[in-house]
């Protein structure tokens, strides 16, 4: 039986606020353990919970940039678990009506657009850190668990989305996408190494055709994009090969290793099924009402998607604006400025995402302090259009300009690489070389097309390689009347 | 003495805070062995914020009407430095690192804090016989409970061992103990006292009031406890009525509603004809008086008993011998946290917790939880068709005076039902006061509520303080110690 | 009505380890607490003129928030005197057995 895998994946996403989600405490890594630590991230006796607004203000940002909508109320409910790095037992988050829903996140696979639908966005508390102790850090051989709090409290926005992921692929270009959309508004340092993005996947399979979903498995401990390809890989793999060989897919946690590279199963909360949900009486209602919402609207920056759009619009074909769009902001605002210095948009995109990109690379350079402007990035390329210099010239006239030689006509100029479209002067060369080489020219003459390459080098050669060669084509062609 | 008293003669230099401290200590030497209102009496503390109070006074700084006033504290709101327990044992030897808010403002107002008082585990309970550290006692009758859970506070407060006990109230647990100790109890608006620093039983309901001997006192203390704080997302940030202004008013033109369905069954007669009698004297001062139906209070209590232990489950969840309190030993932090708790909570806690746990797990939610909200919502509604016609409601504060220790332990729900009167208010976030009336046929207080609609202090303590002069009770449980 | 409580099950959500006696105990005084809040039941009128949701604060407290502004944190070593168990600026608990 052929098999399609459904995918849902649960993005946490950890904000790059000042203070903790409820408390005044520093949001700040790499501290000494329990050093960021109050009475209500601690969960002491008596403390309560004071919502930070600018948290709120990043949710519902990201909603916004996630084409989803902002509930005009919302409210904070208690996830009640029991569990060592939390601190009260129970996690402020949000049950049945959360800050934003419905919204969706293009993707791009292979060149196809694929649209997943997010059913909602949420907004609630990290945990503390456990850390176990001997047994070579496995949980069940531990010794101990030493616990710190500096990450309790930490505001998290919960991006659910709907089983509209279809392939490992897809789970992977979903995960980066939403990356890329909280690193753009800035709300999040959207590290993954540093766990201030994390990710859970929930994975089933069913009989290609079938509107059912089948049973689904939940996998934890992705740490990577890679890591969360593989792991999705995998277990759809896993789950295929069990039901071909006629066994049933239990519903479970699952935890990647990424060094076995598997997925195992593994124990998880009594209970967990059951939260036992209720609205938090230590916090009011939310209202976001339309000047919020707009006011937060009208402080975004522009995400990719309206900028891929925009590129295209400017006659940047697709792929090429999606490579352009994720580029550095500096790389985006130098395409942008040669664009409104006249520059044409396509070689610009070109010129940017390659040969510059490279040059970046290759020196290690800061992108940010480039000697390139809009205006000579635009002056080359209108160099390159007037046959003035050479594609190959182009890129030592680029070099030269990015080593802060000049503008690109004084690099090319200086350089000695600027095109001769002095028509007597190449007449004069291409006189010579016919004159110099009669056989060739008179095979040219009886139909053998492939000595004019050969010819044409051999004028290019005379001129140091600054005749335009198509000039130089059409005037031998003409000479030998053909 | 009364706070207002108290206050004159520490400003015409008749009397030092430092000599008030140890009148109220001496007193509390006296009673302690037969009441035990405290925990904890902090007398280094206490006597360095008198001394802090006199040198106020001689440099003629007036911090407000506490300055210099000693005053007990319910050992559920935290005091940096003092150890609190909440009368648990989970909490046992636990010295919090902060203060509560209204800990700061009675600090900053130059008010001294004896200590900490006695209450029922977690303030759950009727009679304060829930406590981990012992039972206390009825000043009127030591074989008989002051009322709970603010037991300590109200026993204090009828003995002179403080001036002013601060109480917390989530179904009655100031109102309660006042009536059945013979002094005011106030239960101010929901949101209208921080509730930053007191160990939470149910968020929703909880709230802090004052215990005093008189219904000026009590609008005094109101004055210096209550207002906007930032560290709690449910404190009221818009303006506060003013609690005194109209004290002494009287309740001429008044309409003053009954409620019909606080008495009859299970209500003493004693009770019912002493609220049956101030009643008539409101009227013979000129108020309407108005019989009112508010059908919903007959479910109240039902509403309350999933409502409040169901948020009591979530906020008691924190204590787990990881941060602070007890630990009991387990191989693994499962078996460590659930012996802890086990070992730590006294039965009615564990009681509450395992009923609020089941209310709001899957499959109940709907039926318990989820309808006792409802409920909460008609019974809104109802408190708001009632106040379109009367200013006021009354009833009793208890349907019976204080009752004897022990009596009811084994049997939680006639425990519960001494709540039934106090219940609505917290349920609608409402002010309520009890203000004794007098005694009854065995010498035991009699109290009398008064509840108004939200922010509506200024009239509750204009009726409350007319109900006191009409009852003129100024009997004092020291002739009832002596005759022990 | 009686109420059925599955109250093991109900003493492990709440992580109380109680003893067979004692759960039975606290099996039956629910049971009779809980017929009586089952009353809560017999709300008249239409149920959703009355929603759930409906309760909120008293007051209509909304949006009630505060600034994204750093505070002080606690000293560590005050805290931790309150721990059980701590260990070089950690709090230590025997190991979990299940995440």
């Amino acid at each position: 039986m052929n098999f399609e895998p459904v995918i849902g994946i649960e993005v946490h996403v950890e904000l790059a606020t000042d203070s903790k989600m409820f408390c005044g405490c520093a949001v700040s890594f790499g501290e000494e353990p329990n050093t960021n630590v109050c009475p209500t991230c601690l969960g002491l006796p008596g403390a309560l919970p004071v919502p930070n607004s600018a948290a709120l203000d990043a949710i519902i940002g990201i909603g916004l940039a996630l084409n989803c909508d902002v509930a005009p109320n919302s409210v904070f409910h208690r996830k009640n678990y029991f569990y060592a790095d939390l601190p009260k037992n129970y996690q402020i988050s949000q049950f049945d009506v959360p800050v934003c829903v419905d919204g969706h996140l293009d993707i791009s696979v292979n060149g196809t657009i694929h649209r997943v639908g997010i059913e909602r966005a949420h907004m609630e508390e990290d945990t503390g850190k456990s850390t176990h102790l001997g047994g070579g850090g496995r949980i069940d051989s531990a010794e101990a668990t030493l616990l710190d709090f500096n990450r309790s409290g930490v505001p998290l926005v919960e991006v659910v989305s709907r089983p509209e992921i279809y392939s490992a692929a897809q789970a992977r270009a979903y995960a980066q996408g939403l990356r890329e959309v909280v690193a753009e508004l800035g709300v999040s340092d959207a590290r993954l190494e540093e766990g201030s993005i994390r990710f859970d996947a929930n994975i089933s399979i069913r009989p290609v055709g079938d509107e059912n979903l089948g049973t689904k498995v939940e996998i934890k401990n992705m740490n990577s994009f890679r890591s969360l390809e593989l792991a999705v890989a995998y277990e759809i793999d896993r789950q295929t090969q069990l039901v071909d060989s006629g066994g049933t897919v239990v519903q479970e946690t699952r935890h990647w290793d990424e060094e076995a590279g598997i997925t195992q199963s593994m124990r998880t909360k009594e209970g967990s099924s059951d939260y036992r949900y209720f609205a938090e009486p230590d916090l009011t209602p939310m209202a976001m009402d339309e000047e919020w919402v707009d006011r937060i609207r009208a402080s975004l920056p522009e995400l990719p998607d309206a900028r891929r759009a925009r590129y295209q619009a400017s006659g940047v074909d697709p792929a090429l604006s999606a490579v352009l769009s994720s580029a550095d902001a500096p790389i985006r605002r130098l395409f942008d400025a040669t664009v409104a210095a006249g520059g044409p948009a396509r070689p610009a995109a070109s010129w940017l995402t390659g040969e510059v990109t490279a040059w970046i690379r290759k020196t290690g350079t800061d992108p940010a302090n480039l000697e390139l402007t809009g205006e000579s990035l635009a002056e080359l390329l209108g160099l390159i259009e007037t046959n003035t210099v050479s594609a190959s010239a182009a890129k030592e006239v680029l070099d030269g300009v990015l080593l802060g030689e000049g503008s690109p006509t004084e690099v090319a100029e200086a350089r000695d690489l600027l095109q001769i479209s002095d028509t007597d002067e190449i007449n004069s060369a291409v006189d010579q070389i016919l004159s110099e080489n009669p056989d060739a020219l008179e095979s040219l003459r009886s139909g053998e097309q492939k000595v004019l390459g050969y010819l044409v080098g051999q004028v290019m050669r005379a001129t140091n390689g600054k005749a335009d060669p198509g000039l130089v084509n059409q005037l031998i062609r003409s000479r030998a009347g053909i | 003495m009364s706070i207002a008293h108290a206050g004159r003669a520490l400003r015409d230099g008749t009397l030092t805070a430092t000599d008030l401290l140890g009148s109220v200590l001496r007193k509390a030497s006296e009673t302690e062995a037969q009441i035990h209102a405290y925990l904890n009496i902090d007398r280094t503390g206490a006597e360095e914020a008198a001394a802090r109070a006199d040198a106020d006074f001689g440099d003629g700084i007036d911090r407000g009407p506490l300055q210099g006033i000693p005053i007990a504290l319910k050992d559920n709101m935290v005091t940096r430095g003092l150890e609190t327990t909440a009368a648990s044992q989970i909490l046992a030897g636990y010295v919090p690192p902060y203060d509560a808010t209204v800990v700061t403002k009675l600090r900053n107002t130059g008010a001294v804090i004896v200590g900490k008082t006695n209450l029922d585990e977690f303030a759950m309970g009727s009679s304060t016989e829930n406590s981990a550290y012992g039972t206390s006692y009825n000043p009127w009758d030591i074989t008989r409970v002051p009322g709970g859970s603010s037991g300590g506070s109200a026993a204090a407060v009828a003995v002179g061992s403080a001036l002013a006990g601060l109480g917390s109230d989530t179904g009655g647990s100031i109102r309660q103990p006042a009536s059945l100790c013979g002094v005011v109890g106030m239960k101010p608006t929901y949101g209208t006292v921080s509730r930053y620093g007191l160990i939470a039983f149910a968020s929703s309901l909880d709230q802090i009031g004052p215990l005093t001997k008189t219904v000026e006192d009590s609008a005094l203390t109101l004055s210096a406890l209550w207002g906007h704080d930032p560290l709690d997302a449910t404190s009221y940030r818009g303006d506060y009525p003013n609690p005194t202004r109209e004290l002494g008013h009287g309740v001429e033109g008044l309409r003053i509603g009954v409620v019909s369905e606080l008495r009859g069954d299970g209500y003493e007669p004693d009770v019912e004809s002493a609220v049956s009698d101030m009643v008539d004297r409101l009227s013979g001062a000129g108020a309407e008086i108005v019989e009112l139906s508010l059908p919903t209070f007959d479910i109240a209590l039902s509403s309350y008993y999933l409502i409040a232990p169901a948020e009591a489950s979530a906020n008691l969840a924190r204590f787990d011998g990881i941060r602070y309190g007890h630990r009991a030993d387990g191989d693994t932090t499962e078996e460590m946290m659930s012996r802890s708790r086990a070992e730590g909570f006294g039965p009615e806690v564990t009681r509450r917790i395992l009923l609020g746990t089941y209310a709001l797990s899957a499959g109940y939610y709907d039926a318990f939880y989820g309808q006792a909200q409802r409920v909460r919502s008609a019974i809104r509604a109802d408190f708001a068709r009632a106040y379109a016609n009367v200013e006021v409601l009354v009833s009793p504060t208890s349907p019976t005076a204080a009752f004897k220790a022990g009596e009811r332990t084994q049997d939680p729900l006639a425990m519960y039902l001494s709540d039934i009167c106090t219940i609505p208010c917290n349920l609608s976030g409402d002010p309520a006061i009890s203000v004794p009336l007098g005694l009854d046929r065995d010498g035991l207080p009699i109290g009398f509520q008064v509840m108004a609609p939200a922010l509506g202090e200024t009239m509750l303590y204009r009726v409350a303080s007319a109900v006191e002069e009409l009852a003129g009770f100024d009997a004092s449980p020291e002739l009832a110690m002596v005759a022990t | 009505m009686p109420v059925e409580i599955d109250i093991a099950h109900v003493a492990k959500l709440a992580r109380l380890d109680l003893t067979p006696d004692e759960m039975e105990g606290y099996r039956s005084q629910l049971g009779v607490i809980l017929e009586h809040a089952a009353k809560v039941q017999s709300l008249e009128g239409d149920p959703e003129a009355h929603p759930e949701g409906d309760v909120t604060h008293p007051l209509g407290l909304v949006n009630a928030f505060r600034d994204d502004e750093v505070r002080p944190s606690l000293d560590r070593a005050e805290v931790l005197a309150s721990a059980p168990e701590s260990r070089d600026g950690y709090y230590v608990v025997p190991p979990a057995l299940e995440i």
